[in-house]
């Protein structure tokens, strides 16, 4: 692709996010103007506290989840598909979402058994309780995925221990699912179905405070990343110190994929899809366009599946998972097919 | 004529790997020089340790014995990044990226030398261009990786090599997977490029016919001997190279400094004749354990002519002599009168 069209596809993508963005906050189950969205806005003249509301305290929020959460899913993928060099790894992949579901299972399920109380009743501080569980697993995850990475040689041999992990935390999970009672095992699958509309306005600013300072960090990783495409030898003969790179690399998405986790559940798919959605419309390995690229999609395409979820009749109750899912897995394999053919043809 | 000096100082090296429990030693007590301005390729049988010592060499494994002085000085004591402006490689891996062009791949050579982002200054550019003209692969440079062959992509790691600007060059294997012409192209053109750019090009290799023809050097390394060096003549008059490779089967021919099969022959036959066409029918029929030449005393014997004739004469014992067209059917007429052949020893 030239270097013109990569600019204006980029300002095309940036277009996008926009637009899905006023999109998110004008369409709901409650119809509101546009003129009311745009006065609520900026505050100009007087709009019901209804709308008010409607609009600051739950559109806002949660588009901006989407944006964030999209845009740190989409990164940490492209991330840990270069440096495993595999097209199917993901941010969750390497049992971090596991991690965190493990956190998140003992927060919910052992509060209820041991403490007496049903988590989901606590409210605010259940929320929070909820954030640092599901962060304390998928740290802790991560932490055992890096140490290993700094000792074993091979990628598919670590790609297979966090695969491996993810299993202990699923079999962990289970048994205490066993132990606990029928509301709070409710509440744990509500959990993992994910959702931008969990974060409430206070802890939404944290969560987009949090992400606006991490997202630009991976700005540091561009070379590193570039040269890890030519594989570990010649990387190393460039000068690239691969244990240092692999630490990084892996706790940096390791970390990105732990917060999202932690705010908006396990949201599945996108990590995964956008990296190669980035590739196959910008056709280059290079991440300096890869990286705003995915960062631009991941973040849209979280708005238009936010949206989807929200639409009309289905009153917020489609999970957002399988949202990512119905959307994305078919763009990917059209975008695979094309690769395929215009490879063929060269 | 640049000054040819010695780069690269080994003393009783000894390489191998180590482990918690083991020390396994591959070689011991490696002494050896290499200069800059040549070609220097390394043989012996499989399993000898030739990419272990490569890998030694290149610092991406550590010693475990003795000195490597590079440049004169310790290689032990260069930094990874003073050490990727000093040696560049080229692995056997082969490198699986995707939508990146030639040029793209050869740019990331200037890596060491690239600033944050790893852009390209006008002079890094200036750089890739001439080792793309060096390699003269200007064809390749607007293509994809994913669509190159073997070959192309070898030239193109020996571009990446050249644009690093290394004065040592180390390449594993260059010439496997290359059909015959393109292993001559690529041996001549390591050979040239030792000459232009009066740099040290050292690489392992199992073609040996080409390495003794185009090597400046030639190290020969062996379990029981070690690592013989010199040049290709000198090996050649001192023994070395026949006793290297004394199996059976295999001759090494003094006079041409070059291997020949060697053929077990149970009959002889008179060959008269000279020039390529007597060459091309001796040749023929000691592949088929006939010594054939004029200096055999036999009832039969065969015409070669020259070429301005066209066909043989075969003069068989007890029969007249007849023509025959090529030595496809020469070689059927004899193979149907083995019979009346002088066996070997009578």
């Amino acid at each position: 692709m030239k270097r013109q069209h990569t600019m204006l596809w980029m300002w095309l993508l940036l277009a996008s996010v926009l637009i899905f963005f006023f999109l998110n906050l004008l369409l709901g189950s409650v119809h509101i103007p546009p003129g009311s969205v745009w006065n609520v806005l900026w505050d100009l003249g007087d709009e019901s506290e209804i709308t008010r509301n409607i609009i600051m305290k739950s559109r806002v929020p949660q588009a901006l989840t989407a944006i964030v959460a999209g845009a740190g899913l989409a990164v940490s993928g492209l991330l840990m598909q270069t440096v495993f060099r595999n097209p199917l790894a993901g941010p969750s992949v390497l049992g971090i979402s596991s991690g965190a579901s493990l956190g998140v299972a003992f927060v919910i399920l052992l509060s209820g058994t041991l403490g007496g109380v049903a988590l989901s009743r606590l409210g605010f501080v259940g929320e929070i309780a909820l954030t640092i569980g599901a962060t304390v697993g998928a740290l802790s995850v991560m932490a055992v995925i890096v140490y290993v990475s700094q000792h074993v040689k091979g990628n598919v041999t670590l790609l297979i221990i966090g695969v491996m992990i993810g299993y202990l935390a699923s079999a962990v999970i289970g048994v205490l699912k066993f132990f606990s009672v029928e509301e709070d095992i409710r509440a744990y699958v509500i959990w993992g179905l994910g959702s931008f509309a969990r974060v409430s306005g206070g802890q939404m600013a944290l969560f987009a405070c949090i992400m606006v300072v991490l997202l630009p960090l991976a700005c540091l990783l561009i070379k590193t990343l570039n040269l890890l495409l030519l594989g570990d030898g010649y990387a190393r003969n460039l000068g690239l110190n691969i244990k240092r790179a692999r630490f990084l690399v892996i706790s940096y998405s390791g970390i990105l994929t732990a917060i999202v986790t932690a705010y908006c559940g396990p949201v599945m798919f996108l990590g995964l899809a956008v990296p190669h959605l980035s590739r196959g419309l910008f056709q280059t390995s290079d991440h300096r366009v890869l990286m705003p690229a995915s960062l631009l999609i991941g973040a849209s395409l979280a708005l238009v599946c936010n949206l989807i979820a929200r639409m009309p009749g289905f009153e917020g109750a489609l999970p957002v998972n399988s949202v990512t899912a119905l959307v994305g897995a078919p763009v990917v394999v059209y975008v695979l097919f094309n690769k395929r053919k215009s490879e063929f043809s060269e | 004529m640049t000054m040819k000096t010695v780069t690269i100082d080994i003393d009783d090296l000894s390489i191998g790997y180590t482990g918690k429990h083991y020390r396994k030693v591959v070689a011991a007590h490696i002494r050896a020089t290499i200069r800059s301005g040549e070609l220097t390729c390394l043989l012996g049988a499989n399993g000898v340790g030739k990419s272990t010592l490569l890998r030694t060499l290149s610092a991406f494994q550590p010693k475990l014995e003795g000195s490597i002085r590079i440049l004169g000085r310790e290689l032990s004591a260069y930094t990874d990044r003073q050490l990727a402006r000093i040696v560049g490689v080229v692995l056997t891996e082969k490198c699986d990226i995707r939508n990146m062009f030639v040029e793209e791949l050869i740019g990331l050579g200037r890596s060491p030398y690239t600033g944050f982002w790893g852009r390209l200054s006008r002079d890094d550019r200036r750089v890739v261009e001439r080792a793309i003209e060096l390699v003269k692969i200007e064809h390749l440079a607007g293509r994809m990786i994913q669509t190159l062959s073997d070959g192309e992509r070898q030239k193109v790691m020996i571009a990446k090599a050249l644009a690093q600007e290394t004065p040592l060059i180390f390449l594993d294997e260059p010439t496997a997977f290359l059909d015959f012409p393109s292993k001559v192209e690529m041996m001549q053109l390591l050979h040239t490029l030792s000459r232009t750019t009066n740099k040290t090009i050292f690489m392992s290799t199992h073609d040996l016919e080409l390495a003794l023809q185009i090597a400046d050097k030639v190290w020969l390394m062996d379990r029981a001997q070690g690592i013989t060096t010199g040049t290709p003549e000198d090996l050649s008059l001192n023994g070395s190279l026949g006793h290297f490779f004394a199996r059976k089967g295999i001759l090494f021919d003094k006079e041409t400094g070059l291997f020949r099969i060697d053929n077990e022959f149970t009959h002889q036959l008179r060959l008269d004749g000279c020039g390529q066409k007597y060459q091309m029918v001796r040749k023929a029929l000691q592949r088929n354990g006939i010594l054939a030449n004029r200096h055999v005393n036999s009832g039969f014997f065969i015409e070669t002519g020259n070429l301005e004739r066209t066909g043989y004469i075969v003069h068989p014992p007890a029969e007249p002599p007849f023509r025959v067209e090529d030595i496809e059917s020469l070689l059927i007429e004899v193979e149907a009168r083995r019979a009346s052949l002088t066996g070997i020893g009578e």
